[in-house]
């Protein structure tokens, strides 16, 4: 309800376009209608892919005081549809239609404590937070996790400005996170911020209900969430409309009805409201729950599941999506 | 035609007001378990206290259909229940239940308010919470010291919070608005002192060997029985940014050497004003009237209480007609007068606070 989640749409010039990271470009933008950018908050922006708009969400990285230097970092997806692409193809000069910055996960002031948790791109979202709560004089810690070294962007500009606050974990440095560890140091009065792969804020969110500690304590930006597979492509059926529907990598469910003429329910598009619920009638393979709308239980049935974000993947198994799978998944819903 | 410079235009007639600011919400009785609504800086506000008496503020819209929250229900600690689907946030905005569902949607959330209580106020800040400071809160320590004894009320004005400040930083009105009680024209032919420093301004006048006007002969009576004979009489208007104005008033026995700083002769008040903006065009003006001698007359407190309260009584109704008077007639633009300089001040420093908040716009 906050007027920050009202979508002013204005054009904003392409400033500058630097890789920071593996993959990983940071892009300045000048907005035409600037306004301050809140810790937490993105922008919606409109990419084109194949001669189509489509909606992006990036989380602002950092902002001048006054808004009129928006930073945004965006990594090349392998398995994007193309808006990564587009992204990392832009020059000085080029105009984007973007909106002005929208809030969906706001920093409070006031907490005893704070962690911030990155993981990856994850830190797009944390680390202007992590400038206001060192302004602030805040207890925070901020903890940054990645594959590599080279994969993790800003890493120096971190290390200079937070010192001994930040902690970072590299896999293939063999000093990763260990999420039970990293929990067991809050308390009651500890806000936990993350942003980061879903098996990672999956993790952390059980740890935080098995020491019983106020879920509304844990904060987490959902747009960037990734599956607990890779996304396949997959054929859903709905039999009421006499459609059959082929869902591609790079697109959602809810998309793939939709392009092909389905209206569909829907209000968020990320997973969290839960209108854009279907049936599950039949299923030959396995839902990839992406959502935070269902329950585990409610996940476990299967009976419903989210379109906008979640997908079907051939393997029952519930382990990791094999390769050597027979043919893609099929699942047949009846829409709401 | 109006033009606004940043540093220079005094020529608003009314303005916005500063959100990256200390405003008072309520008096701090008014904010009870049972949740209340007011409009501050033009948003609807919810205010209650949690199970340990902490004062909390929320934006009064619930954040799945804007249901007002202050009319639902506090519940255990800190949290209260949206009356319309049963949310329930805590005291930081945050849903920690959806009844209609398993689990709780990370965006619900809804703004709330950084506060502090002093001076037997709740304090809030509109605008950016990172810059909530509360050594930024404007002084009114004599509301709530040992040394001074006195109650106040509050007024709700139909006008722009400005005009409120120009009334209460020039009181040569005194002898035309509010003639029996305070007024008389050695106000408007005494000299003052304005003295600007950072955001605060001091207006000084003092009125050698008068009588006192009859709502000082009696204070004067209360503490020196049967007082007859001259006053030295003085007001000392103190504006601390961005609407505290705290009056030192006063007069003692003509002579006795008060303006040089003794006033064990006379009788002294403050009279605190702070005045919240509601929306553009209204005000919430908190005000009370401290003294610093008999102190545990009751009698005295109430008496003083009613009195004041007449007396802002003219002045309301003064304000409400220049509010309207100055929509009714757009196009006419103030004159300001040698006596308007502390107010002008008062304008200067609101307007380098809006400035910086990039919301100073010329208005009508
Ligand atoms: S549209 Fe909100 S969960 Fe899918
Ligand atoms: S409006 Fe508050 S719960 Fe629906
Ligand atoms: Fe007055």
């Amino acid at each position: 309800m906050a007027a920050t989640n009202i979508e002013t749409w204005q054009s904003a010039t392409v400033i500058e376009v630097i890789p920071v990271a593996e993959a990983i470009a940071r892009i300045v933008l000048e907005p035409s209608l600037p306004i301050k950018a809140e810790p937490g908050s993105h922008i919606d922006l409109m990419v084109q892919i194949n001669g189509e708009s489509v909606k992006r969400s990036y989380s602002v990285v950092e902002a001048a005081a006054d808004g009129t230097r928006l930073v945004i970092s965006v990594m090349k997806a392998p398995l994007s549809r193309g808006g990564s692409i587009f992204m990392h193809s832009l020059v000085p000069g080029t105009r984007l239609e973007i909106t002005q910055p929208l809030q969906n996960f706001p920093l409070r002031v006031g907490a005893q404590r704070y962690i911030l948790l990155a993981g990856g791109i994850g830190i797009t979202a944390i680390a202007n937070m992590a400038v206001v709560l060192k302004r602030l004089k805040a207890d925070y810690t901020l903890v940054y996790v990645g594959r590599s070294r080279e994969a993790m962007a800003y890493l120096g500009e971190l290390e200079k400005l937070h010192g001994d606050r930040l902690e970072v974990h590299i896999d293939n440095e063999g000093s990763s996170l260990k999420v039970p560890e990293l929990v067991g140091r809050a308390d009651t009065g500890t806000e936990l911020y993350m942003c980061g792969p879903i098996r990672l804020m999956d993790a952390v969110r059980r740890g935080w209900v098995e020491r019983e500690l106020d879920l509304p304590n844990l904060r987490y930006e959902t747009f960037g969430n990734s599956g607990w597979y890779d996304p396949e492509e997959f054929i859903v059926r709905v039999p009421k409309l006499n459609l059959e529907v082929t869902v591609p990598q790079g697109r959602s469910m809810l998309e793939a009805l939709e392009d092909a003429g389905a209206e569909m329910m829907f209000h968020c598009r990320k997973g969290e409201c839960g209108l854009c619920e279907v049936r599950v009638i039949e299923l030959a393979g396995t839902i990839d729950h992406r959502d935070v709308f269902y329950s585990e239980r409610q996940q476990r049935l299967s009976t419903k599941m989210n379109c906008c974000v979640s997908r079907a993947v051939t393997s029952a198994t519930g382990a990791k999506a094999d390769a050597a799978h027979t043919g893609p998944a099929i699942i047949t819903i009846e829409p709401n | 035609m109006t033009v606004v410079s940043a540093t220079s235009s005094t020529t608003n007639k009314v303005l916005p007001h500063p959100l990256n600011a200390w405003y008072v919400a309520a008096w701090d009785h008014e904010v009870t378990r049972k949740p209340m609504s007011r409009r501050i800086a033009n948003r609807p506000v919810a205010l209650y206290r949690t199970e340990d008496g902490n004062a909390v503020a929320l934006a009064d819209a619930c954040w799945h259909r804007l249901a007002p929250l202050s009319m639902g229900k506090t519940l255990e600690k800190d949290t209260i229940q949206c009356p319309y689907h049963g949310i329930i946030y805590n005291s930081a905005g945050r849903c920690v239940s959806m009844p209609a569902q398993e689990t709780i949607n990370p965006s619900a959330t809804v703004p709330s308010f950084p506060i502090v209580e002093r001076y037997r106020y709740v304090w809030i800040w509109m605008g950016d919470p990172t810059l909530a400071d509360p050594d930024l809160i404007p002084d009114m320590s004599q509301m709530s010291s040992d040394e001074w004894a006195g109650d106040g009320l509050t007024i709700h004005a139909a006008c722009n919070f400005q005009l409120v400040l120009d009334n209460l930083m020039d009181l040569t009105h005194e002898e035309f608005v509010h003639s029996s009680t305070i007024g008389q024209e050695e106000l408007s032919e005494s000299d003052f002192v304005t003295v600007r420093e950072g955001n605060k301004v001091t207006v000084t006048r003092w009125m050698h060997n008068i009588d006192a006007p009859p709502f000082w002969l009696k204070n004067m009576r209360d503490k020196f029985p049967g007082f007859e004979g001259k006053v030295d009489r003085w007001q000392i208007i103190n504006f601390e940014a961005p609407s505290t104005i705290n009056i030192d008033v006063g007069v003692a026995k003509a002579g006795t050497g008060a303006p040089e700083g003794d006033r064990s002769q006379g009788v002294n008040g403050f009279v605190m004003n702070t005045i919240t903006p509601e929306t553009d065009r209204s005000s919430h003006y908190f005000w009370a009237f401290m003294r610093n001698y008999a102190l545990d007359s009751q009698l005295i407190t109430t008496q003083l209480r009613d009195g004041v309260h007449g007396v802002f009584g003219e002045d309301e109704e003064m304000l409400m007609a220049q509010q309207a008077a100055i929509d009714a007639n757009p196009d006419y633009e103030f004159y300001n007068l040698n006596i308007d300089a502390g107010g002008l001040w008062v304008r200067r420093i609101l307007e380098s606070m809006l400035a910086a908040e990039g919301r100073l716009t010329p208005s009508a």
